[in-house]
């Protein structure tokens, strides 16, 4: 059941790929403007140092931002979740703050912090701090009242009150945070790297467009790709760790 | 049956209201009662009497309007009675990312016991609840009156003397709750915890408590009161004797439930 799971997408995928190949065979297409899989695999053989190197600079900064965007996000829930005032000071800035579009942010950054690795960091905190925080407030807020009441009729305190209960009921929903926030963190790291960069999978791809590389603009298009489906499945993996009664409820539901 | 002087519970004059947008709903009207050391104290009354935040008050939970509480004897401020008694809801509340044991254990962990030896408490009394082999399950794998039996074991964990039953079967089925009021009976006449229990079951009433509050529609006042004189250990087969009838249809009288001419 597992293996056939994803067995399907597989085949789909590769079924897709030889059809490309044909079909770029077939019309002749020339190579600038759509190059076939095998191109792009001789890509893989030939720029693989190219891609490697800036592949971890990428990396470096989607790491980076994410865990920042973690820390910041989780830290900005909890005081939300906790505190009225706050909840009414910092909240609706929050969420104005999402309006704002970060290809129009991008360039300031890069006027105020130039062309290294902190513009990308920046902006790959900013596009994952919104849903961390948002489930954190979330996952806080859907605590069991009830829970709450039996706690302090045990004499515990709010300290104790909030690791006990109000922790572990966010967890659920700061996973389900945390998953959409390491799809954008890819998504931010490249755009930031786009606006103005010297290295990364994002200047790679702007580099070889320019000079009509385009097998390996695809190249490293797949690595940004398998990066983002990477980082996706460990955080699946802890979460798994971490929850293992939910994967348990949900077992139970599926027979 | 009292035998101490000191109540495990005094309540005297206790009224409660509740804010209702602008208008204030009187909850319970001047409510004195009391719970004896080794006294199964239950109360009975229909939904909206106010039988809940009867027990809200005495653990603590919200804030009586007037009166005063007394707990083993001396009168206690709202705020230092949270913590003096255990108190069970309808509800089970187990935590879902907890295993049984650890459930059973939250009630030692919510004063600062450490993990371990809480946990090691808890897994020791399992077998008494007739939970053994269960310590390590999730409490979705659990039964609903396995789950009861965990809320339960929480509570006796909390290690207070008065225990606060709040309709503690309601959630059940009917055969489970049979069942669970025979081992609650079982278990109480070992150990004598002061009890005061809710319900709006008049036969669960009678069959586990000593004495029975009857409670009238809001303002919850206390209307009759009825001490129960079927002999423990009590038994299932104790529900169709003369004296348990008696008491139910003078229960269920005082409930308004039957008229007084269809009885006689």
């Amino acid at each position: 059941m597992k293996t056939g799971r994803w067995l399907i997408p597989i085949a789909i995928l590769l079924a897709g790929f030889v059809a490309w190949e044909i079909a770029v065979r077939v019309n002749q297409t020339p190579l600038w403007m759509l190059p076939p899989p095998s191109a792009i695999a001789d890509s893989f053989r030939d720029d693989r140092q190219l891609l490697l190197d800036n592949g971890l600079v990428t990396l470096l900064e989607v790491v980076l931002g994410f865990v920042s965007a973690l820390v910041l996000g989780i830290a900005t829930g909890v005081a939300i979740a906790q505190s009225r005032l706050l909840e009414r000071a910092i909240y609706p800035i929050i969420i104005a703050s999402q309006t704002i579009p970060m290809v129009a942010l991008a360039p300031l950054l890069l006027i105020w912090y130039g062309y290294g690795l902190l513009p990308k960091v920046i902006v790959t905190t900013l596009v994952c701090f919104f849903p961390i925080a948002v489930s954190t407030v979330d996952g806080l807020r859907s605590t069991d009242r009830e829970v709450l009441a039996l706690l302090r009729t045990y004499g515990a305190g709010p300290w104790r009150r909030f690791w006990l209960a109000q922790a572990p009921s966010a967890l659920p929903s700061l996973f389900s945070g945390i998953r959409v926030a390491i799809t954008f963190s890819v998504i931010g790291a490249v755009f930031g790297e786009l606006v103005g960069a010297s290295e990364g999978l994002g200047y790679l791809m702007q580099r070889a467009a320019a000079q009509f590389e385009t097998a390996r603009v695809f190249a490293a298009l797949f690595v940004l790709s398998a990066m983002g489906i990477g980082l996706f499945a460990l955080a699946t993996v802890i979460e798994r760790i971490a929850l293992p009664w939910r994967s348990h409820v949900l077992e139970d539901r599926d027979d | 049956m009292p035998e101490c002087s000191t109540a495990a519970l005094s309540m005297q004059g206790v009224s409660a209201t509740y804010r209702d947008r602008n208008d204030l709903l009187l909850a319970l009207d001047s409510v004195t009662l009391d719970v004896q050391a080794h006294e199964f104290v239950a109360m009975v009354g229909p939904s909206g009497s106010g039988k809940s935040t009867l027990l809200d008050i005495v653990s603590g939970l919200f804030g009586e309007s007037a009166g005063r509480v007394d707990v083993d004897g001396e009168a206690i401020a709202l705020e230092q009675r949270l913590g003096r008694s255990a108190y069970m809801r309808q509800r089970d509340l187990l935590l879902p990312w907890r295993s049984a044991a650890e459930n059973a254990a939250l009630a030692l962990e919510a004063r600062g016991v450490p993990k371990t030896k809480a946990r090691a408490t808890a897994r020791q009394r399992f077998p008494e609840f007739g939970l053994a082999g269960f310590e390590d399950a999730w409490p979705s794998q659990l039964s609903g009156g396995m789950r009861q039996r965990v809320a339960f074991l929480r509570t006796i964990l909390a290690d207070r003397s008065l225990l606060l039953l709040d309709e503690p079967f309601g959630a059940l089925d009917a055969l489970n709750r049979v069942s669970m009021q025979t081992w609650l009976a079982g278990y109480w006449e070992a150990e004598r915890h002061p009890v005061l229990l809710v319900t709006h079951d008049v036969d669960e009433a009678i069959f586990l408590a000593d004495r029975v509050l009857v409670l009238s529609p809001r303002p919850g006042r206390i209307v009759h009161e009825e001490r129960i004189d079927v002999p423990r250990p009590r038994r299932r087969a104790a529900m169709t004797s003369p004296s348990f009838l008696q008491h139910r249809s003078s229960l269920l009288t005082a409930l308004g439930v039957i008229d007084e001419t269809n009885v006689a």
